[in-house]
């Protein structure tokens, strides 16, 4: 088993505060049955990353924790699933709401055909943040924390199709970070980027994880293995529904997997 | 041996060419050919007092103002009434509508919509607009049975260009938690507005040329003034021409042509219009 020293130097002190969790969770779009039983719990203030060969229902089982997958006719979510103890497919849940608190960066960045600083203003103003001097603290503060405050400063007033991918994807973590949301879902945030623009997601990924709980769909191991507190690992059953195979401490996970599969995995024998 | 083979297969790929020329230059020709003819023959009658004047001696003498205004006043109408009831039925087709029967059937009543024969939209409007609703033969009766018409391009036009609004703007939105309607207000429309706005030209062009269907609900042959009202009968470029062509005997042939070449010159500018906004709304997305 290869040892990444970078792994096992991480600190692994995890707060103990479950931010998420899922309880026996199904989802089905129309008949098809896309995860099965999917019970974890995903810890405060951390990274947990999300692994698993191609079409296992990574993405999908993401969308879970934002409803994104209600946008899908046919998509049917069985099982319990909790923001800080509070059941999300309650009834009495304002999706709008638990999206401004669960934001959601995707795999291809998307920033919009408007100014960077539009992008950024676009979450507040939605939500009723008119006063442009309450806007231009907002806007700075969320780039400096998506880490392109000093790349973008001076073009603010510019489109945000002219910058480079990977300062788009940072701008949309950036316009996520505005609405001061508690949780991040990143949907292979980095597979459109080049090697560098990867590192800098993954360096702002660790600083945002002190203040916020991150949950990560990946599915480069190394990634993984550097940026994460917990990995869950996924695989398609015989009927291609997805199941969690195991889900653990990222250094145990790729240190001494408990499950066959799982090592198998990891060490690139299939997927 | 193998050059005779090439050599063949370069005669044949050239007279394909020169076939497909051949065909693009008739297909053009009839344009052409309409536009110089008009152009020739109609020219010597645009004067000033010709687009400013009212008619005397049923369209021999005078000009043609009050079928100009009445023209412009019928597109607005038009657009006035389909522009909007089109988009909203767009937005609701593409982001609210679920795949369903209902929706379905909308959505072939709307494909036929355009299949209709203009003067069945007239007769329609007569019934409806002017004898039920009691609009009379009007300004009114002619827009709204128009903007029936055109209700067909405006909608179609409407949806093709909020779909093509990338799913990821939507995604982006929804995920910072804006609402459906605040996505669609401030991303979908935004970005949907060139396509919209070109659809509604064009079908305002179409409302200018229509002649069949406002022959019944209340065009007239001719009027001393403008309509003062939207209850006013009217005067309209086409209809005027069908009947200074059709109905006026001794009619000079330049007055003719002359109304045919205000016709075209108001349509085509129009469709040049569609154009333009067309062109510029996709220069100004890719320097963005």
């Amino acid at each position: 088993m290869k040892m990444n020293s970078e792994l096992l130097n991480k600190n692994t002190a995890i707060n103990n505060n479950v931010k998420l969790s899922t309880k026996g969770v199904d989802l089905y779009y129309g008949s098809f049955q896309a995860l099965r039983n999917i019970t974890l719990d995903i810890p405060e203030c951390a990274i947990t990353a999300i692994i698993g060969p191609s079409g296992c229902g990574k993405s999908s089982f993401l969308r879970i924790f934002n409803r994104m997958n209600d946008l899908i006719t046919g998509a049917k979510v069985e099982g319990l699933v909790e923001l800080t103890g509070i059941n999300i497919y309650d009834r009495s849940i304002d999706v709008v709401e638990l999206r401004k608190r669960v934001g959601m960066v995707f795999q291809k960045p998307n920033p919009f055909p408007m100014s960077v600083f539009e992008n950024v203003a676009f979450g507040p103003r939605r939500h009723g943040t008119n006063n442009i001097g309450e806007l231009e603290d907002t806007i700075e503060r969320s780039l400096h924390q998506a880490a392109l405050w000093n790349e973008v400063k001076d073009k603010l007033g510019q489109s945000a199709l002219s910058l480079s991918g990977g300062q788009q994807q940072r701008l949309c973590i950036a316009r996520v970070l505005a609405v001061e949301p508690e949780v991040i879902l990143m949907d292979e945030p980095c597979s459109a980027l080049d090697p560098v623009a990867t590192l800098k997601i993954e360096d702002l990924m660790r600083s945002l994880a002190e203040n916020y709980t991150i949950v990560i769909v990946t599915h480069n191991m190394q990634q993984a293995a550097r940026v994460s507190d917990m990995a869950a690992f996924l695989m398609m059953e015989e009927d291609r529904a997805g199941a969690l195979v195991e889900y653990g401490p990222t250094s145990q996970i790729f240190t001494n997997p408990k499950d066959k599969r799982t090592e198998d995995y990891i060490t690139g024998r299939f997927g | 041996m193998r050059a005779g083979a090439v050599s063949k297969r370069q005669l044949s790929q050239r007279s394909a060419f020169s076939l497909l020329i051949v065909a693009t230059i008739i297909v053009a020709l009839p344009v052409l050919a309409i536009v110089i003819q008009i152009i020739v023959n109609g020219a010597d009658a645009i004067s000033l007092e010709f687009l400013t004047e009212s008619p005397s001696q049923a369209g021999k003498a005078g000009g043609i103002l009050p079928a100009i205004v009445g023209t412009f006043y019928l597109m607005l109408g038009t657009i006035l009434v389909a522009l909007p009831l089109g988009v909203m039925a767009g937005i609701y087709l593409t982001e609210y509508a679920r795949d369903n029967r209902f929706t379905r059937a909308i959505n072939l009543a709307i494909v036929n919509l355009a299949g209709v024969p203009s003067i069945v939209y007239g007769l329609f409007g007569l019934g409806v607009f002017v004898l039920l609703f009691h609009f009379g033969m009007s300004l009114l009766s002619a827009s709204l049975t128009l903007a029936c018409q055109a209700l067909a391009m405006t909608v179609t036009t409407s949806r093709e260009a909020i779909l093509a609004v990338p799913r990821e703007y939507r995604e982006g939105s929804l995920a910072v938690g804006a609402t459906r309607w605040q996505t669609i207000r401030h991303l979908v429309l935004p970005q949907a507005s060139p396509g919209i706005i070109t659809g509604a030209v064009l079908a305002m062009s179409r409302a200018a040329g229509e002649t069949a269907p406002i022959l019944v609900v209340g065009a007239a042959f001719l009027l001393p003034g403008l309509p003062q009202s939207p209850f006013d009968q009217f005067m309209a470029l086409p209809y005027h021409l069908y009947t200074v062509a059709a109905h006026v005997p001794g009619m000079p042939k330049s007055t003719m042509w002359g109304v045919a070449l205000v016709l075209l010159v108001v349509v085509l500018s129009f469709n040049v219009l569609a154009t333009i906004i067309r062109l510029r709304a996709r220069q100004w997305r890719y320097s963005l």
